[in-house]
């Protein structure tokens, strides 16, 4: 990414034929490609490709707690680490947690703990690690939607994938999937993640300005890219198991 | 979702309404109006009577630790060792079962408050010692097995082992050449790759007399 | 606050919930009634800016200070701002001494967002020499008595702190700055209201106390200004919403927010 301050003038996030700075238009999404079952000793995992978002996610568990006492009687313990490589972005990253990652690691774990049949599990723990290895804007969402599948991935019982997009605001309009620049110079940033099959909503935050009307909007909006992602979501759990009865049928 | 209305489900689901769900990832076997969901992976959680292939991973005053592939671990008391009320010293504790030592084990209760108990007082539990144990995700457990043991006796003739399967995923092998035994390891291994896909059975029969074919040559 | 579930007897945590099938709660108040609130000004006088705020039993106070510091890179031409909040052990058996929590994290950087996304503070009038020097303005919040609701009276403490807080009158001398006796208001140009909304089972409350807390499904906040624009959300909480909730909640919020704004403390000059 080109360094970009002291320039703000002269970004145009949005041209005149309403095309965004990447060539989108505004109800468009950048391409996504998730992998799922990518590390060995993770009992799930997967990673994302969402735009320039690279993401990786493995799952522990369920598991014994450590250290002990931080077992809950009824239910299992979720703890999530979201976490930004340090060259994951243009300015280097201090490798120590910031005080973003340690609030969206709260976020991301309180969007997906709603998914989880966590009553089953007493006494034990669910370890979600998400590393962002290249950052490009809607890292919270793209990770949640790497970490579902690798929570699947897991065999964990779910009552739902949990499927996340964010809207933003840019020269005054609703924009689909906002990248980095757009999160910079935009007016707004909403992200949303939902459990689609059961219309819950289970991350939902925002900063900028939106209007009463927008907010309906960008529900709309969002909801139409999730069940798309869903989609992407399904197939890449599916895909691992069909790549072995490809290659049994080869053999055969 | 998997199936809205009248529907016999089975396996691993959750309704909501008249509306049923998949819990896991899965495979379903439509018959008629009966669905069943089988999860493609997952962790073993204990259950009463399953017998269980654990390894000794602590000794205590009165008890042995035991990981048996589970978020919770086993606890075997020294009164589910002897049948006599015994009086021993920790350090003898050590010299019946030591860390490292791999045991064939029952559940004996478990209720999710407390870890699970196991026992080895009954016939044909105890300390193992020898065989070779194969670790795989514990919802294939069913699959090595087959349809009323079908899979696993097929391994068992053709290749002259005896297979003890443990319901948290450990499997013993022991067979009278050690060649065998290998043989054995690879073929579970590919039964659990391949759990999902159909002709499994046929598959795995050819599978070993190919094996077996080529450690005649 | 990782053993919530040991602080409240099944007693009281059923008494709420049979209530609430009512839509009655267990201190009186409907489900959209906020407790009783208090705000005390300029209380502490090292501070620029000081606010005490009573939220039903909750107490909070929140500092002001300021300086001048050199402008971050990349928005050379506006002053800083920072916000932290610490939950200290004073207010609760429940918060721990040592580094901010997520909580902690969490309330800081909703109560940041609001402010910084209503544009509350005139950030172009701290900047003395654009790119050069600028007012650093700290916001410190902290709970003294912790009965539920924290989010909602931090954003009243540090709003009502700001609106009445005083910055030294400035000289520009070539590339120093003078500070002169005269002291002037912190340029405000709008006024964010924090409003938090609990979902227990499908019923949505104001203002939840510290038991009600204890059985809350889901929280959401919304931050709005005094246009009813939404310049901040926050869900937390271990369940989700539906989106007819999240509607729900939002006009709820609108409602209260035009409620509690009367209760701030005139604005300075």
């Amino acid at each position: 990414m080109k360094k970009v301050s002291n320039i703000t003038e002269v970004i145009k996030l949005l041209d005149e034929n309403g095309i965004r700075s990447d060539g989108r238009r505004l109800d468009e999404m950048r391409k996504i490609k998730i992998e799922v079952g990518v590390l060995k000793n993770a009992d799930g995992s997967a990673y994302i490709e969402m735009g320039n978002n690279k993401i990786i996610v493995g799952v522990y568990g369920p598991k014994e707690v450590r250290p002990k006492h931080l077992a809950i009687p009824y239910k299992s313990l979720i703890r999530c680490r979201y976490e930004m490589m340090p060259f994951s972005v243009s300015d280097r990253k201090s490798p120590s947690p910031s005080r973003r990652e340690i609030e969206l690691s709260k976020a991301i774990r309180e969007a997906l703990e709603p998914a989880i049949f966590t009553e089953e599990f007493p006494r034990t723990m669910i370890e979600i690690f998400i590393e962002v290895l290249e950052a490009d804007g809607g890292t919270r969402t793209a990770s949640i939607n790497a970490a579902s599948v690798a929570l699947a991935d897991a065999g964990i019982p779910l009552r739902d994938l949990v499927t996340a997009i964010a809207i933003g605001k840019i020269d005054g309009k609703l924009a689909l999937d906002i990248n980095g620049i757009e999160d910079q110079y935009g007016d707004g940033d909403m992200p949303i993640a939902m459990m689609p099959q059961l219309g819950y909503v289970t991350l939902f935050q925002a900063d900028g300005i939106f209007t009463s009307e927008e907010i309906e909007k960008a529900f709309e909006m969002a909801k139409k890219a999730i069940w798309n992602i869903y989609e992407i979501q399904k197939k890449a759990l599916k895909s691992k198991y069909l790549q072995i009865v490809k290659e049994v049928d080869i053999n055969e | 979702m998997i199936a809205e209305g009248k529907y016999k489900i089975e396996g691993a689901y959750y309704a909501i309404g008249k509306k049923y769900y998949s819990r896991v990832l899965g495979l379903t076997e439509v018959d008629n109006e009966r669905v069943k969901v089988i999860p493609l992976k997952g962790k073993y959680i204990p259950r009463e009577n399953d017998l269980v292939i654990g390894k000794i991973i602590d000794v205590g005053m009165t008890n042995w630790s035991v990981d048996i592939n589970s978020p919770y671990t086993g606890v075997l008391q020294v009164t589910e060792v002897f049948s006599k009320p015994t009086s021993i010293s920790r350090s003898s504790l050590s010299n019946i079962l030591n860390v490292g030592d791999v045991i064939l084990a029952k559940v004996i209760a478990f209720d999710f408050t407390r870890d699970p108990l196991l026992t080895i007082k009954e016939a044909k539990l105890g300390k193992v010692s020898k065989g070779t144990v194969v670790e795989i995700t514990p919802s294939k457990v069913p699959r090595v097995i087959g349809k009323k043991g079908s899979m696993v006796n097929m391994i068992r003739e053709v290749l002259k082992v005896n297979i003890i399967v443990g319901k948290n995923g450990r499997i013993l092998v022991i067979g009278s050449k050690p060649e065998y035994e290998a043989l054995a390891v690879m073929v579970i291994k590919k039964i659990e790759k391949e759990a999902h896909t159909t002709g499994l059975t046929d598959r795995i029969k050819s599978y070993i007399s190919k094996l077996v074919n080529e450690e005649g040559e | 606050m990782s053993d919530k579930y040991q602080v409240i007897s099944i007693l009281k945590k059923d008494a709420i919930l049979q209530l609430l099938k009512k839509n009655e709660r267990i201190d009186g108040r409907g489900l959209e009634d906020f407790r009783e609130i208090e705000i005390f000004t300029n209380i502490y006088n090292k501070a620029e800016g000081s606010a005490r705020v009573h939220l039903g039993d909750t107490k909070v106070v929140a500092g002001v200070k300021a300086s001048i510091g050199i402008p971050f890179p990349d928005t050379p031409n506006v002053g800083v701002q920072v916000v932290n909040a610490e939950l200290i052990p004073l207010a609760s058996p429940l918060f721990e001494a040592g580094p901010p929590g997520e909580e902690d994290i969490e309330l800081s950087r909703v109560v940041d967002r609001g402010i910084r996304s209503s544009e509350m503070i005139d950030n172009k009038k701290l900047a003395l020499i654009p790119g050069k020097k600028v007012w650093m303005i700290f916001i410190d919040i902290y709970p003294l008595d912790y009965h539920g609701n924290l989010m909602d009276a931090f954003g009243l403490a540090a709003v009502s702190a700001l609106l009445t807080g005083n910055l030294y009158e400035t000289e520009i001398n070539e590339d120093d700055i003078i500070l002169k006796e005269n002291k002037i208001p912190i340029p405000i140009n709008h006024v964010p209201i924090f409003v938090t909304i609990g979902k227990i089972q499908n019923k949505l409350i104001v203002d939840p106390t510290f038991e009600e807390e204890m059985v809350l499904d889901a929280k959401i906040t919304y931050t709005i200004d005094e246009n009813n624009n939404i310049c901040g959300i926050q869900k937390s909480g271990t369940a989700g919403f539906t989106i007819d909730e999240l509607i729900m909640a939002r006009d709820i919020a609108i409602e209260v927010a035009a409620k509690i704004r009367k209760y701030l403390p005139l604005k300075k000059g």
